[in-house]
């Protein structure tokens, strides 16, 4: 079993970089797909690993993207440091939020973070000056990357910066989770009063899984912004938010791959079915919603994994409290 | 068995190569619209206008076929709108893009037109900077200065001294406020007052209290389409403010045709100013008005946003025309735009040379019932005005 | 003093609106702890019935809207038999999922049945215009606005508290294996409960077109204020979400008044700080 996942694995990657020659077509796409996933794995370490039901995560995603758009846009076009420096408001601003994140019940959580997301989208809104407003803000420009490789319209520079930049993000959070300090993340998810008792700082626990979160949305959004050149207040919507919790759910939580693969499925669905017939493509997107919650719980990766596993094992469910 | 494949296969290469050949002869518009979400109903208005102009001219031009490939940019979604672009101009290999009812989108792609000296048609999006953001943009709606600033001199100069704005607290709201002041004080009049509502406001109420207290002649506003204009207008009548002598003006946008008959008859003797009205008497008018029942069926009642893409698609035929045979060249199409005038359905418009920007009559409208319906009636014209905002 | 008074007015109907858009959300979310996001569909739904009675079958307004309670109340025991029973022990994260994916679907209904435009509510001239009292201009839907909320706040306060139905659902809710076995039929005391909550949100998407709108994107614009009241409120009861609700209303219209730089703001601020310093909710289950 452990083998199999392992050489799995190895083979989700070999075929990312295969894409480079694979679908040259459809780099831009893939790219978005990517950061998507990265997002989505953001999201996947708050709500698969710690437990914390948000609406709001958009907001860190927002927060990185203009972080970054408004440093190219005022002269620094590195694309790397500007990353990071993204990543890192992206995290301050999830640590100034995570206390108001960590308590309370999921309804909450739920109301406290899309309560914040749309302070966030009024604020950017309101600040029109400097982020442009609805209009977007202009004049996001960027350096070659290492300063050489231009950003071109297939996306060739993109999509490989944005996959090696993904990749190591990826290796990160897969040792997180694999520490004692995920595994502690694991047992608040499913019991945070015995958590509590056998002397576990559950409160500081969710708020450093948190601040690490915000800076990956951070990080996700700087790259949007960096691959696009451009920012539009879209990047903080309510509907951004809503969207992340569907990719990861079709996907699977709580599993890090889930992110990429609801991500993949729902973008490429949303390409395929739009062109088909735009109008209704929320029709069949809710129609499988319902069904995934009916079927199986655990998304596509989820299902894949039951099916790839002979002994009969008790399924990962994903439960929010 | 084999016989039978073997005639598949050459019917097949026989259709390759004749599509091979065709492709000479074909011209590929992309057209990037918001065709789900929220700005569903930009998208399909434009994409029905367009339509319907192929209804009415055919699909061949000079000779060419011109193929429309519509994509769905969701919404405000810059970056799914670039994305679409490139794929467009990459795989698709179109000669044009056109469509755009949102400015983020529009501004998303404008470097794209640059770089691939690909002539960009803006059928909608109407913030004034859009033109100059690429030298391949050509515009054909119109820009919210372009219909707000008339206003401005239209009031003044008809007694309406002191006037209170209400605008929605986002871009384009800021820019139809910005160019009615700017006419309006011009030309003598007074703002006695100005506020800025939440982009999702849906309470009025202190609003009109405070717009009641301060006892304008009359209230210019701007508020994005939807359900906002239409709970304006209701809470204005429920509040009597029209009794206590204040009058409603506005840019079209708020009396929408389509939004008219939500609104009752709430509306009735507001006065807006802009470039389309479903009530336009001319030919052309009927002819576009035919056409689009012809195509999109009886109930969708077409609005601004459908002449646009009309009047791009005329843009783009004529462009073709005038490039001749060859491959469509981008700085030759352009050449062919700068200056070309168009009798659209909403009147005379042009491309102006300078700017690519249009330039066109603004029309001062009234809300009025007409045979049972009601309309934006046209009273008074303003011919050739260009944008202001630059 | 006649403008506070005014504004005072104002901000109660404002609060009340947005309590009679929630209440059947207070009903299902609140008592029966179903995230139930799809609350706006069965507002949207009533909605739309009572605009199409009006429109195309003359019905007057108050039929029209005591038909839209019965159309969404019927729409809520369908899918209550068909979705929503199987939910009622899944796990918060699932039932978001579930009626998420129901708002989807319903606003691709609503816009395939109606297209996406704004639809007309014409009120019975009765309804329409206002009041001079004091000096202070009393908009008379407002006044229905509150009347209305009043009654609804109070007879299912009775209901609830004093009847023996509303026992059996307490009962039901807190331990439904105990209730069983007292004899109370769980399942159809849940059934009936979901579709009085539903039957809520369709009166509640009815009584909001005049003010908010009606168009196939309404489930989602408005799925916040629903929830906020809600969350604000606290759970368990009606009323915390009643006192919630003139709160934020009064709150929301005296800010636009007296303040309206910060308009926009306003009601999601007082709704974070409120939820930061009660967690539990304005009135929290005892």
């Amino acid at each position: 079993m452990r083998s199999t996942f392992r050489w799995l694995e190895v083979a989700f990657w070999l075929v990312l970089v295969a894409g480079y020659v694979l679908w040259p077509g459809k780099l831009p796409l893939a790219s978005q797909v990517l950061i998507a996933g990265l997002f989505a794995l953001s999201y996947d370490l708050v709500l698969g690993y710690a437990g914390i039901l948000s609406l709001g995560h958009a907001a860190y995603f927002g927060v990185g993207a203009y972080t970054a758009g408004l440093l190219a846009a005022h002269g620094w076009g590195e694309p790397i440091s500007g990353l990071m420096v993204a990543g890192l408001v992206a995290a301050l601003v999830g640590f100034v939020t995570s206390p108001l994140v960590v308590r309370g019940t999921d309804l909450t959580r739920l109301m406290i973070t899309t309560g914040l997301g749309l302070l966030l989208f009024e604020l950017a809104n309101r600040l029109g000056t400097i982020t442009g407003g609805v209009d977007g803000l202009q004049g996001v420009e960027m350096q070659p990357l290492l300063g050489a490789l231009r950003f071109d319209i297939y996306g060739r520079t993109a999509y490989g910066y944005v996959l090696v930049v993904v990749f190591v993000l990826f290796l990160a959070a897969r040792r997180l989770v694999r520490s004692p300090y995920g595994l502690s993340l694991r047992g608040i998810r499913a019991n945070p009063g015995r958590m509590r008792a056998i002397g576990c700082r559950v409160d500081l626990h969710l708020a450093a899984i948190y601040t690490f979160a915000a800076a990956y949305a951070g990080v996700a959004g700087a790259l949007l912004t960096q691959t696009t050149q451009f920012v539009g207040l879209d990047v903080l919507s309510f509907g951004r938010s809503a969207e992340l919790l569907v990719m990861l759910i079709v996907g699977g939580a709580g599993l890090l791959y889930g992110g990429f693969i609801g991500a993949a499925v729902f973008m490429i669905a949303h390409h395929v079915l739009s062109s088909l017939d735009p109008v209704y493509w929320q029709f069949w997107l809710g129609v499988c919603l319902i069904a995934i919650v009916l079927v199986g719980r655990d998304g596509i990766l989820g299902a894949g994994r039951r099916l790839l596993t002979l002994r009969r094992r008790r399924p990962v469910t994903v439960t929010a409290s | 068995m084999s016989g039978r494949l073997w005639g598949a296969l050459s019917f097949a290469v026989a259709a390759i190569v004749s599509a091979g050949a065709a492709a000479q002869d074909v011209v590929r518009v992309g057209m990037i619209a918001e065709m789900s979400g929220p700005f569903a109903e930009t998208g399909r208005q434009m994409v029905n206008g367009a339509k319907a102009y192929q209804k009415v001219f055919g699909e061949t031009v000079g000779g060419r076929k011109v193929e429309l490939i519509v994509r769905d940019s969701t919404g405000p979604a810059p970056e799914v709108a670039k994305r679409l672009a490139q794929e467009l101009l990459v795989n698709d290999k179109v000669d044009f893009l056109a469509g755009f009812g949102l400015t983020p989108n529009a501004l998303a792609v404008a470097p794209l037109a640059t770089e691939t000296k690909k002539p960009m048609i803006v059928m909608n999006a109407a913030t004034s900077v859009i033109t100059q953001k690429s030298p391949y943009i050509a515009r054909v709606s119109f820009t919210l200065a372009q219909v707000a600033a008339p206003l401005g001199t239209w009031a003044a100069k008809n007694g309406i001294g002191k006037v209170y704005t209400l605008v929605a607290d986002y871009g384009p709201g800021i820019d139809a406020e910005t160019a009615f002041k700017k006419t309006f004080i011009a030309g003598g009049g007074e703002i006695v007052g100005e506020v800025r509502t939440p982009l999702r406001n849906v309470e009025f109420a202190p609003y009109l209290q405070r717009i009641k207290d301060a006892r304008p002649q009359a209230v210019f506003i701007f508020l994005p389409v939807g359900e906002q204009p239409v709970a304006f207008m209701k809470g204005f009548a429920e509040r009597e403010l029209d009794k206590a002598g204040i009058r409603v003006i506005a840019t079209g946008d708020v009396t929408e045709d389509g939004q008219l008959e939500a609104m009752g008859e709430t509306p009735l003797g507001v006065v807006t100013t802009h470039h389309y009205s479903a009530a336009h008497d001319s030919a052309q008018n009927r002819t576009f008005l035919k056409a689009f029942a012809d195509v999109a069926g009886p109930d969708f009642k077409p609005n601004f946003m459908a002449v646009g893409a009309w009047d791009g698609m005329a843009a783009i035929y004529e462009a073709i025309r005038r490039n001749g045979s060859g491959p469509i060249d981008g700085d030759r199409v352009l050449a062919a735009l700068k200056g070309l005038k168009i009798d659209s359905p909403r009147g005379p418009i042009m491309i102006d040379p300078e700017t690519r920007d249009v330039v066109q009559t603004v029309y001062v409208r009234r809300v009025q019932k007409r045979g049972g319906r009601i309309y934006n009636v046209e009273f008074e014209q303003i011919p050739n005005v260009k944008d202001p905002g630059k | 003093m006649a403008s506070l008074l005014g504004v005072l007015f104002d901000g109660l109907a404002y609060g009340m609106l947005l309590f009679l858009m929630s209440v059947g959300l207070s009903v299902t979310l609140g008592l029966m702890n179903f995230v139930n996001l799809a609350h706006g569909a069965f507002a949207m739904l009533g909605g739309y019935v009572c605009v199409v009675l009006m429109q195309r079958w003359g019905v007057p307004f108050l039929g029209a809207l005591l038909l839209a309670f019965f159309a969404s109340a019927v729409a809520g025991v369908v899918l209550e038999r068909l979705l929503y029973r199987h939910f009622y022990r899944r796990s918060h994260l699932d039932q978001v999922l579930l009626t998420i994916g129901l708002v989807f679907v319903a606003i691709a209904i609503a816009t395939w049945l109606f297209g996406s435009q704004q639809q007309p509510l014409r009120l019975p001239p009765i309804l329409s215009g206002q009041w001079t009292l004091v000096g202070v201009d009393l908009n008379v839907y407002r006044c229905f606005l509150l009347a209305v909320g009043a009654v609804l706040a109070f007879a299912l306060t009775v209901v609830l508290e004093r009847t023996r139905f509303g026992a059996a659902v307490r009962a039901s809710v807190d331990d439904a294996r105990v209730a069983e076995a007292l004899g109370i039929r769980v399942s159809l005391v849940f059934q009936l409960t979901f579709a009085v909550g539903c039957g809520l949100a369709g009166l509640g998407g009815a009584l909001g077109i005049e003010v908010l709108g009606l168009d196939p994107t309404f489930p989602l614009k408005y799925i916040v204020y629903f929830l906020l009241v809600v969350a604000v409120g606290g759970t368990g009861s009606l009323k915390g979400p009643l006192l919630a609700a003139l709160l934020l209303g009064v709150a929301d219209v005296a800010g636009k008044y007296y303040l309206p730089q910060v308009g926009a703001f306003i009601l999601y601020a007082i709704m974070v700080l409120l939820l930061i310093a009660r967690p539990q909710g304005l009135v929290a289950r005892a």
